[in-house]
């Protein structure tokens, strides 16, 4: 038996991951059915939603200075869980990008991510006065 | 090379006040600091108290300089930008037994010729502060005792002494001194030199070392460490007037002090510091200032600590010493200043000048000289109409930094422009990140002003200068 | 001085102050938000790891993007909010409230309402609330100003991070700074149970080796101008293993000791604060000793998700409403801890109405029973698998389980 803990919302599910007869795994422990697919993929394939930031970029292409109120990072986040093992190359990918504001809530800043079926998008819409 | 007529080796309550006074002369004057900032040593951390006149006799140095300079603080304040109050001080008894020591305390205070000096009872010591012990069994009031911000009135005095010509160098590390003809040459560990024909030695802590390296006196400095708690000014406990215990023979206990500013400040404990750098707080010291203090005010709690620091006291001998130099030509010792330094510091700034006189120094008041400063308008002092008048005239009034201690960013523009650039130094000039949240909330924005105003890059803001750096990279 | 009136204000434009706002508008009052921030959305902007809006929204989005969608409503309601505008202070003047502020734009405000929503959130405890002795050099910093530093600034704080504490935000820290290249040492706890959520815990530490000393104790910081590292000892059975206290070397230490309710404001104004939440005492409405002055989210007391905040600042900003259309509850009764609860909140119930009731557990426990009894007897009870004293627990009592509730009746909730 494994024991984990699912992280798919803040409820923090105990679960319990065991085997049975016939080589089924069987998830006990879960209060909703996410709990199970959680299981199966921490197992399988662990997976995490990654969020960071990229340098914000002025529309003149400058860069926000001390004197401005806008913010010098905007967030980003990948659309859905993101393969756990490749995330410091995705991590290294965002580390040298930019985004040029006004930011828009929800663009797209790298499709398909590393070719997966994840995307990473505007998290924060900041739009320069 | 810059010639000076008085060099002032160190810039704390001391040598500050020597400086303004030698402003009002016709004289070339350079005060050298070691730290980025003034007043960043014992005169930073320490009571702040404008002491009574009666803890020492009137045949001690100290005890005369303390009289005096208690008395040129109403001038001082007139005239400078620091916080001060006359809140009057109280010495409670918790035993009879006690009271002897209290009325010895007494005696001597009216033999000094302080006024207004009383005896009380238990029923008097409660009506003057309530929030005391109620088994306290009498005391001694002094009315005339007070409380001010030492590090604020060290900016001050620094700034009029600036306006008045002084020329203040800071990170001006003394490492050596020789006579040349009829001057010193002074060098700084950087490699800057000066040279002046005087030279005052009011290094504080440093004030051997100082000694030796000028070929003077060779004594020895012995840092003695006070901690403190200080406790949040929405404590329910807060007394209105300074309270003291009964005096032991090392020190004047602990005390129970209103700030100025509104806070509580709890302290100091006395006890031998490993080295001169040595300013860790200590568990059991902490534990000590809690339970000492809520003999005197039962109500303080441990919940409304805010932070905890410690200051070091640059202890020699019993009196204050400070004399014109038997070994050095034309210089002059201020050191071993203890309490009751900071009350004593403006008699002493006045006696330096006359022993500076006394060897030669030649003294010609100037016509123009200025004893006024700005007095910079605080957010938290204005009602509300005086807030609306002072954001018609900044709106950076109207912009509140530190919400704690309602600190705005006019304020840090001005405490910037008045040459403090690190988060310790504009702490101190405005009282931001000094309040419940420690800078919690306004570290960041403090940064992006200092970035803004000096054209410092990120790297470059300290908490006080050195190694100090708040950031270490940047996204 | 500008001179405003609206029907009700809201002090604070984080989540709570939002939903309240939005709640008022809706029932047709007038209502102005007055935020400190230049923008709407308050601590969440910082939160830029995912999370929230699962109960709120359905979907796990980030901090600033819950925001934002409550900020986009306010927009669209035409709600104003006064941004980078301080209040300094809440008064009663000629049976109206008088709230004063200030902004750089408009100078001082006198802002005249029949109604207050206090929404301005808390703040971390820090370093000297906890009294941790040593020296006190450059590198220490709470956990959220290091988010703010990292997310919104864009610098880093540190390389070497120790955290103490094991708070949400410093176990997203500790992520965050690891996602940054940064190297975390360790979290240190004093208690024997993480403060932090179970899933914070396996994301932001377990993935990344980041060790958990829980029942440790700092004894010490040191370092001369920046931090240089810290003192641990382990506790056992209460006490300090001196002994076998040991060193972490560092550049950094986070605290995420704790969060406090920001009363000064209702302090000031007279308002009752609870020893228990730090918060202002409140009715079954929401309201606080101060007639018609309301609070909700982290002001009110410290929740765990802003799901919770929201929900809880509609109810407020529904309350505010009726008491401003004349509503006032026939009759409460008291809502007392029993075994087991640090806090009830609110602290009446209104048997004639449906009432949401927010706990916190003492203990940490598995199979455990939350009860409801009506002056000793249980009208209500459910199970839960875990409960931990981070995890907020909560409740609703309709009026047929308060039926046989007189005029002296007291409900008390205990976990058993």
């Amino acid at each position: 038996m494994r024991e984990l803990i699912c992280i798919t919302c803040p409820m923090g599910c105990h679960l319990a991951v065991d085997t049975d007869a016939r080589g089924e795994m069987k998830v006990t422990g879960n209060r909703c059915l996410r709990g199970e697919q959680y299981a199966r993929e921490e197992i399988f394939n662990p997976k995490r939603v990654v969020t960071f930031t990229c340098a914000a970029v002025l529309p003149d292409g400058g860069t926000p200075g001390p004197e401005s109120n806008l913010p010098r990072r905007v967030p980003v986040r990948t659309t859905g869980a993101f393969p756990k093992e490749r995330i410091p190359e995705l991590l290294g990918a965002l580390k040298g990008m930019t985004v040029r504001l006004p930011a828009v809530r929800g663009s797209v800043v790298l499709k398909k991510a590393l070719d997966t079926e994840v995307d990473v998008i505007v998290a924060r819409g900041i739009a320069p006065e | 090379m810059e010639q000076f007529d008085v060099a002032i080796i160190g810039a704390g309550v001391c040598g500050a006040n020597v400086a303004r006074k030698l402003s009002q002369y016709e004289l070339d004057v350079a005060l050298l600091e070691r730290e980025i900032d003034v007043s960043l040593g014992t005169s930073k951390a320490n009571s702040g108290i404008v002491h009574g006149g009666f803890h020492d006799h009137i045949s001690t140095l100290k005890a005369r300089l303390e009289l005096q300079g208690a008395l040129m603080f109403d001038r001082l304040h007139d005239e400078l930008d620091f916080p001060f109050e006359r809140c009057g001080i109280l010495v409670a008894a918790l035993h009879e037994d006690e009271m002897r020591a209290i009325e010895q305390l007494y005696l001597q205070g009216v033999e000094n010729g302080v006024i207004g000096i009383e005896m009380c009872s238990r029923e008097r010591m409660l009506e003057l502060e309530p929030t005391l012990n109620p088994d306290v069994v009498g005391g001694l009031y002094a009315p005339s005792g007070g409380i001010l911000e030492p590090y604020r009135f060290v900016f001050s005095l620094v700034e009029s002494a600036r306006k008045n010509g002084v020329h203040v160098k800071t990170e001006f590390e003394v490492e050596s001194a020789a006579r040349e003809g009829d001057y010193w040459r002074i060098r700084a560990k950087s490699g800057q030199e000066i040279r002046a024909r005087y030279v005052v030695n009011s290094a504080g802590l440093h004030a051997d070392t100082i000694s030796t390296a000028l070929g003077a006196e060779r004594y020895t400095i012995v840092p003695r460490k006070g901690e403190y708690y200080l406790l949040d000014r929405a404590t329910r406990a807060k007394p209105s007037r300074v309270i003291f215990p009964v005096p032991t023979e090392v020190s004047k206990g602990i005390l129970v002090i209103p700030t100025v500013e509104g806070t509580v400040l709890i302290g100091p404990t006395a006890s031998p510091a490993s080295g001169k750098e040595d300013f860790a707080t200590d568990r059991e010291q902490l534990e000590h200032i809690l339970h000492s203090a809520r003999m005197m005010v039962p109500g303080l709690s441990e919940n409304d600590v805010i932070t905890s620091f410690a200051g070091l006291r640059a202890a020699y001998g019993g009196d204050f010493y400070i004399a014109p130099s038997e070994k050095a030509p034309a210089l002059v010792q201020v050191a071993g200043i203890q309490s009751p330094g900071l009350t004593a510091s403006p008699a002493i700034g006045e006696y330096v000048k006359d022993l500076l006189k006394k060897a030669g120094l030649r003294l010609v008041e100037k016509s123009d000289w200025d004893p006024y400063v700005r007095k910079v308008p605080r957010a938290r002092d204005a009602d509300p109409f005086a807030l609306d008048t002072l954001v018609a005239q900044d709106p950076a009034y109207g912009d509140i930094v530190c919400r704690c201690e309602r600190v705005s960013e006019a304020e840090i523009v001005a405490a910037i422009r008045a040459g403090h650039r690190t988060l310790d130094g504009i702490k101190y000039y405005t009282r931001a990140q000094m309040g419940r949240c420690q800078g919690g909330f306004c570290t960041y924005r403090i940064i992006r002003i200092l970035m803004r105003e000096t054209g410092m890059s990120f790297d470059e803001i300290t908490k006080r200068g050195g190694d100090s750096f708040v950031l270490k990279g940047s996204l | 001085m500008k001179q405003l009136t609206f029907d009700a204000v809201v002090i604070g434009g984080g989540a709570a102050g939002m939903a309240a706002a939005l709640e008022l508008d809706a029932r047709g009052h007038s209502v102005l938000i007055l935020e400190r921030e230049d923008t709407l959305g308050g601590i969440l902007m910082q939160c830029i790891h995912n999370g929230f809006g699962l109960i709120e929204f359905n979907e796990e989005l980030t901090g600033p993007e819950f925001a934002q969608r409550f900020e986009e409503q306010v927009r669209a309601r035409n709600i104003q909010a006064s941004l980078r505008t301080t209040v300094l202070d809440i008064r009663e003047e000629s049976g109206l409230k008088a709230v004063y502020c200030v902004s750089p734009t408009q100078g001082m405000m006198r802002v005249e309402s029949r109604a207050i929503v206090l929404a301005m959130g808390c703040r971390e405890r820090n370093r000297g609330n906890i009294r941790i002795p040593g020296t006190r050099p450059a590198g220490i910093y709470t956990a959220g100003l290091a988010q703010r530093l990292v997310n919104i600034e864009g610098y880093i704080p540190g390389k070497d991070v120790v955290i103490i504490g094991s708070g949400d935000i410093g176990l997203i820290m500790a992520r965050r700074m690891s996602w940054s290249g940064c190297k975390v040492h360790a979290v240190i706890e004093i208690l024997p149970y993480p403060s932090g959520l179970t899933r914070n815990i396996v994301q932001c530490l377990n993935d990344f080796g980041i060790p958990l000393y829980l029942s440790h104790l700092v004894t010490d910081i040191y370092g001369k101008d920046r931090v240089e590292g810290i003192e641990v000892t382990p506790i056992e059975s209460g006490a300090l293993m001196h002994e076998k206290a040991f060193k972490i070397a560092c550049d950094t230490v986070l605290l995420s000791v704790g969060l406090v309710p920001e009363n000064e404001l209702s302090r000031n104004a007279g308002i009752e604060i609870q020893p228990t939440t730090n918060g202002p005492w409140a009715d079954s409405a929401l309201m606080t000793t101060m007639p018609g002055v309301f609070a909700c989210g982290n002001v009110l007391h410290v929740h765990d998700l802003v799901d919770y905040v929201v929900e809880e600042a509609r109810r407020a900003g529904a309350n505010a409403a009726a008491w401003l259309s004349g509503y006032r509850p026939a009759r409460e009764i008291r809502a007392k801890t029993g075994s087991n609860i640090r806090y009830v909140m609110p602290m009446r119930v209104n048997p004639e109405r449906e009432n949401r009731l927010y706990m916190r557990s003492l203990v940490v426990k598995n199979d455990a029973r939350l009860e409801v009894r009506l002056d000793g007897t249980v009208v209500k009870s459910r199970k839960l698998a875990h409960i931990q004293p981070s995890e907020m627990l909560s409740l609703t009592l309709v009026p047929e389980d308060l039926a046989a509730a007189g005029r002296d009746s007291t409900v008390e909730i205990a976990l058993v």
